[in-house]
């Protein structure tokens, strides 16, 4: 009864581990860069939030569809059909959520004293550990918001997966779109399950969020 | 033996400026670099450290950080940097901090000690005071034994007391690793108290360069006595009229005529002097 919770989950572990390995050195960048692209690529990665996912979800669609290039690679060379399958939702949640991870990380790199920066370069190390050893763990708090909010936004999607992903049990069909289904045929018990785990459990996540970052401030005084 | 011959056009508050800057410095120097802000004096400890980039050479014990557009990257040079402030690891103990840089133990202990932090070495920096920060810092730019030590300012942000504890740190160190080091400082003081050459530098030239008693003596005194002061207030009494002059962190009254007076506007910077032939020192009782 529960797999469309299961597949949701599944969903956003995957993309929060992908996204968090393309924002990374992405956030980075942008963070540190005074390059005169710097606003297109803020304006490009931003998209998402303010376009419809019904736009996103056409784009998406189209792109990966067995009569586009990529589409036509794809089947041709692994067989592999790029819409209406698992593998398309990661892809589209990718493009959907990659603004709740790329900029936490980017104001929370922002933040970091330069001197500090440089005093990790001045001790001999690259950029690279500088990254690992010095920026990320005085970045926790965004770090953990960013993580936590990548990975709700992701179970909570609702139109993008639809368009890219159908409606297929077991495969991909999530939460959200089952709510929807569900009532569809009037199933109000069912909906009324449903919406409410989504419910708590959306409350809880940020509330540990909030939390955390409230307790970190205390503790560091960052 | 580090030979410093560089150029770098710097926009600074009066429009562009070009530092320019030849230099030779003998191994074991302590250089005090001062002059007005906005000559490029951290201009030319940033291009030393390779956090900037300027034409010209760089050559320090015979291999070169700077030829032919040519720059060596700052974590390939042997540099130990201090900078003003904030500049520690918030997520690292103090000791970890010293350890990032190198992993040596002994040497890591040895500069806790001489620095007098042996006891703080698992504290984390948010609970250390300005002084200890600073401290910590200057220990961690001794780890990798550098061939130059650059000081930015290093002192500017701590209190009088911490100041004169702080100074003889780094002169201990500095003599304990032989290490040629550059401060940048705006004190007269903490300048002869630690530097053997002291360089002025203005609009991005040397305009200044000897050892340092002779270009401070030369530069501040002719065997009288001013201080730059503000003008606070001018109160008349009687025939007389008594200006209130504040001079660093003390208030002095000074009696002037009506007619000087005339010349004096409340705010102004001014100059209060004395021609005294045997001045005398008294030492505060307390």
């Amino acid at each position: 009864m529960f797999e469309p919770f299961y597949i949701s989950f599944k969903l956003a572990s995957i993309t929060v581990l992908i996204l968090f390995l393309i924002s990374l050195p992405l956030s980075w960048y942008l963070s540190q860069t005074q390059s005169k692209i710097k606003p297109f690529i803020e304006a490009l990665t931003a998209l998402p939030i303010v376009l419809p996912p019904s736009v996103l979800g056409f784009y998406i669609l189209v792109a990966l569809s067995q009569n586009s290039p990529l589409g036509t690679f794809f089947k041709d060379t692994f067989d592999i059909s790029l819409v209406f399958n698992f593998t398309s939702l990661v892809i589209a949640s990718c493009f959907y959520s990659l603004p709740f991870m790329v900029q936490p990380l980017q104001s929370g790199f922002e933040s970091l004293n330069k001197n500090m920066l440089e005093a990790s370069y001045l001790c001999g190390k690259s950029k690279l550990q500088t990254i690992l050893f010095v920026a990320l763990p005085n970045i926790k708090p965004a770090l953990i918001t960013a993580i936590i909010i990548t990975f709700a936004h992701t179970v909570g999607e609702f139109g993008v997966v639809l368009m890219v992903g159908g409606s297929i049990p077991g495969e991909t069909k999530v939460a959200s779109v089952a709510i929807y289904e569900m009532v569809e045929i009037m199933d109000y018990k069912g909906a009324h399950i449903y919406s409410a785990i989504m419910l708590g459990m959306s409350f809880i996540v940020l509330l540990s969020v909030y939390t955390f970052n409230a307790k970190h401030k205390r503790k560091f005084g960052l | 033996m580090i030979n410093i011959n560089i150029k770098k056009t710097l926009h600074g508050v009066n429009g562009p400026m070009n530092l320019d800057i030849d230099l030779s410095i003998k191994q074991g120097e302590f250089i005090a670099l001062t002059g007005p802000s906005g000559s490029g004096k951290t201009t030319l400890l940033r291009v030393l450290a390779g956090l900037e980039v300027a034409e010209g050479e760089i050559e320090v014990n015979k291999s070169f950080w700077l030829k032919n557009n040519k720059s060596i990257k700052a974590k390939k040079r042997s540099i130990g940097f201090m900078h003003q402030e904030n500049a520690l690891f918030p997520n690292m103990s103090i000791l970890q901090n010293l350890l990032f840089v190198i992993n040596d133990l002994e040497l890591a202990l040895r500069l806790l000690s001489l620095a007098g932090l042996t006891e703080l070495q698992d504290r984390y920096p948010k609970t250390l005071s300005g002084g200890q920060k600073q401290r910590v810092s200057l220990c961690r730019a001794m780890m990798r034994k550098p061939d130059i030590l650059l000081l930015d300012e290093p002192l500017s942000a701590l209190d009088a007391k911490m100041r004169t504890q702080l100074q003889s740190k780094i002169l201990a160190l500095h003599k304990e690793f032989n290490t040629t080091t550059i401060m940048v400082s705006h004190e007269p003081s903490e300048i002869y108290k630690l530097s053997t050459r002291t360089i002025i530098l203005e609009n991005g030239h040397i305009i200044k360069d000897g050892k340092t008693q002779e270009v401070l003596l030369k530069s501040q005194g002719s065997q009288k006595f001013s201080f730059e002061g503000e003008l606070l207030e001018l109160k008349e009494v009687d025939v007389i009229i008594i200006a209130i002059v504040a001079i660093g962190q003390q208030i002095v009254e000074i009696v002037v005529s009506k007619k000087e007076a005339l010349d004096l506007q409340v705010g102004q910077t001014v100059i209060v002097g004395t021609k005294a032939f045997a001045p005398t020192i008294l030492c505060p009782s307390r």
